[in-house]
């Protein structure tokens, strides 16, 4: 691959994504660096997820390119983006386990369908990542018998297990209790440091989002509000920015002619 | 957005047209997922994602090995209920001894594998949109595309191949066991001994009656697989929509398997 340390590991440029007739994402332009956590946050239904989707290139966008590691996954043939995703890992917001297979088999399973190693190495691998993630000797127990907590830290196991450069987690403190997710927020920063992983996080949590970001950016109504360091975020006069801040209640103007519209068409 | 000049209220033609071009996609989409799951099946081992025979054995256990007691017990039913039938039908012209011709060949063209298919479209059918329909509310079919595991070749190619050998085998188990059905009635209705039935049902069979139930089985396998496993993939909604999912394609699968059998029959027997 030729990503350079200078290339950017994400580069978004002009996205716009529908669902149906109604525009999602807005001429969005990103770009992630190398080694760093880039937060996406967003109220609900400010096309975060959406985003995510696309950077996973599970959606296909209605125009705008999208290059990940260096590959145009907008464009680029299947076989392309199939070795490109061997080199990243996804934590879901509900861990995604597969329910029929033990905690060890799930985490195996990326190993057990892209490598070839023996069933002994891909269990040294496997215990590896647990230790890594605190679940050591939980490999036998189904998804079913661990808390939410556990499920997520299990998640983020299965998506390291091929020691992607880059790694993305989908609302990890959602659903979780404080504490735990303050641990989930140690995991990231160590995963980072101790791996030198890309990370990027998808996240409406103000006190996480906070303690984990290099940069953070902020998404509303399908479009970027900022992209910016902590501080800059923090210190910005945008008045959407500081309602998600200060949990205000947002107060939007109503356009006359568009609210008669809304309610007397079809 | 909204097309302006869209009636509020579709016209019965507009209604026609989407419904028309909403069968043809989804037929498209059956079909495209066989091709697609044959392709894997013989093309995964080239291109190094091989569809792993444990995942097959494992389908072919709970697709198969676990409804044989069902089937058994429903062919033996037939197989006691055409004799019934045959005996009261055939007694108005005094030929009750020629039943055992009615059942052998009933059950091995018709019976056997309309029986299976049903049993198996209501155990396995319902099962594979349940199964795939929850994998998806849940992301995990999305965590499988992400992992680089092809979806069609982890779940739904290890299905066909399990269900391409299973439904013949079944259907074969199905044929005996209503023959079976047959043979204990008529010895207890009419008096006929087990070797006279046995005798008479192979004088009245030729291979290709038998091979036709098998051969129209192997195509309600591809219908159960297709009609199930898609149905799974396109649940949205959550709970509710993994409910309709199952029900639908249970429901699907039975009257494709109805009218294949139908057009099947048709033609085999021109």
């Amino acid at each position: 691959m030729n990503a350079s340390a200078a290339q950017p590991v994400i580069e978004v440029n002009e996205l716009v994504a529908h669902y149906g007739s109604r525009k999602i994402l807005d001429r969005i332009n990103m770009q992630v660096e190398s080694g760093e956590i880039m937060i996406i946050m967003g109220g609900s239904g400010s096309g975060k997820s959406t985003l995510l989707r696309h950077l996973l290139g599970l959606n296909r966008p209605t125009s705008g390119h999208i290059r990940v590691l260096g590959v145009d996954i907008t464009r680029a043939p299947a076989h392309t983006v199939h070795a490109l995703r061997k080199r990243m890992g996804v934590a879901f917001q509900g861990g995604a386990l597969f329910s029929s297979l033990t905690v060890g088999e799930n985490i195996k399973l990326p190993l057990r369908e892209h490598a070839r190693l023996d069933e002994a190495t891909m269990n040294i691998m496997t215990r590896l990542k647990l230790e890594v993630v605190n679940l050591a000797g939980f490999e036998n127990l189904m998804p079913a018998q661990l808390s939410g907590g556990m499920i997520k830290r299990a998640a983020v196991a299965r998506a390291i297990i091929m020691d992607p450069k880059l790694l993305f987690f989908d609302e990890p403190s959602a659903g979780l209790d404080p504490v735990v997710s303050a641990e989930l927020d140690e995991l990231i920063l160590r995963l980072r440091d101790a791996m030198g992983m890309t990370i990027v996080v998808v996240t409406h949590e103000l006190d996480s989002a906070f303690k984990i970001a290099d940069r953070i950016t902020v998404l509303d109504h399908g479009r970027i509000l900022m992209t910016g360091t902590v501080d800059e975020v923090r210190g910005c006069d945008n008045t959407r920015v500081q309602d998600l801040l200060n949990r205000r209640p947002r107060d939007e103007e109503i356009d006359a002619d568009e609210y008669m519209q809304r309610l007397t068409e079809g | 957005m909204a097309d302006a000049h869209t009636h509020p209220q579709p016209t019965f033609l507009e209604q026609l047209g989407r419904a028309t071009v909403d069968a043809v996609e989804e037929f498209g989409y059956y079909f495209l997922l066989f091709v697609e799951s044959i392709y894997w099946l013989i093309a995964g081992p080239f291109r190094h994602q091989p569809v792993r025979p444990p995942s097959i054995a494992a389908q072919m256990m709970t697709i198969g090995v676990a409804a044989i007691p069902i089937v058994f017990i429903l062919s033996f039913t037939i197989g006691i209920m055409l004799a019934i039938q045959g005996i009261h039908t055939l007694k108005t012209f005094g030929a009750e001894q020629q039943v055992v011709t009615g059942i052998a060949l009933s059950v091995t063209r018709e019976f056997g594998a309309l029986i299976t298919a049903i049993v198996v479209a209501g155990r396995s059918g319902s099962a594979l949109a349940a199964r795939i329909g929850t994998m998806q509310v849940s992301q995990e079919i999305d965590a499988l595309r992400v992992m680089s595991i092809n979806p069609v070749r982890y779940l739904s190619s290890p299905v066909l191949a399990a269900m391409l050998v299973m439904l013949p085998s079944l259907t074969y188990l199905a044929d005996l066991s209503g023959l079976l059905g047959g043979a204990v009635f008529t010895n207890l209705e009419l008096g006929l001994s087990y070797n006279a039935y046995i005798d008479r049902t192979l004088d009245a069979l030729v291979v290709d009656d038998v091979m036709q139930g098998l051969n129209k089985s192997l195509v309600f396998g591809v219908i159960i697989t297709v009609i199930g496993i898609s149905n799974g993939f396109q649940v949205t909604g959550g709970a509710e929509g993994v409910g309709r999912a199952t029900t639908r394609s249970v429901v699907l699968s039975i009257s494709y398997i109805v009218v294949a059998d139908m057009m099947f029959t048709y033609f085999l027997n021109r």
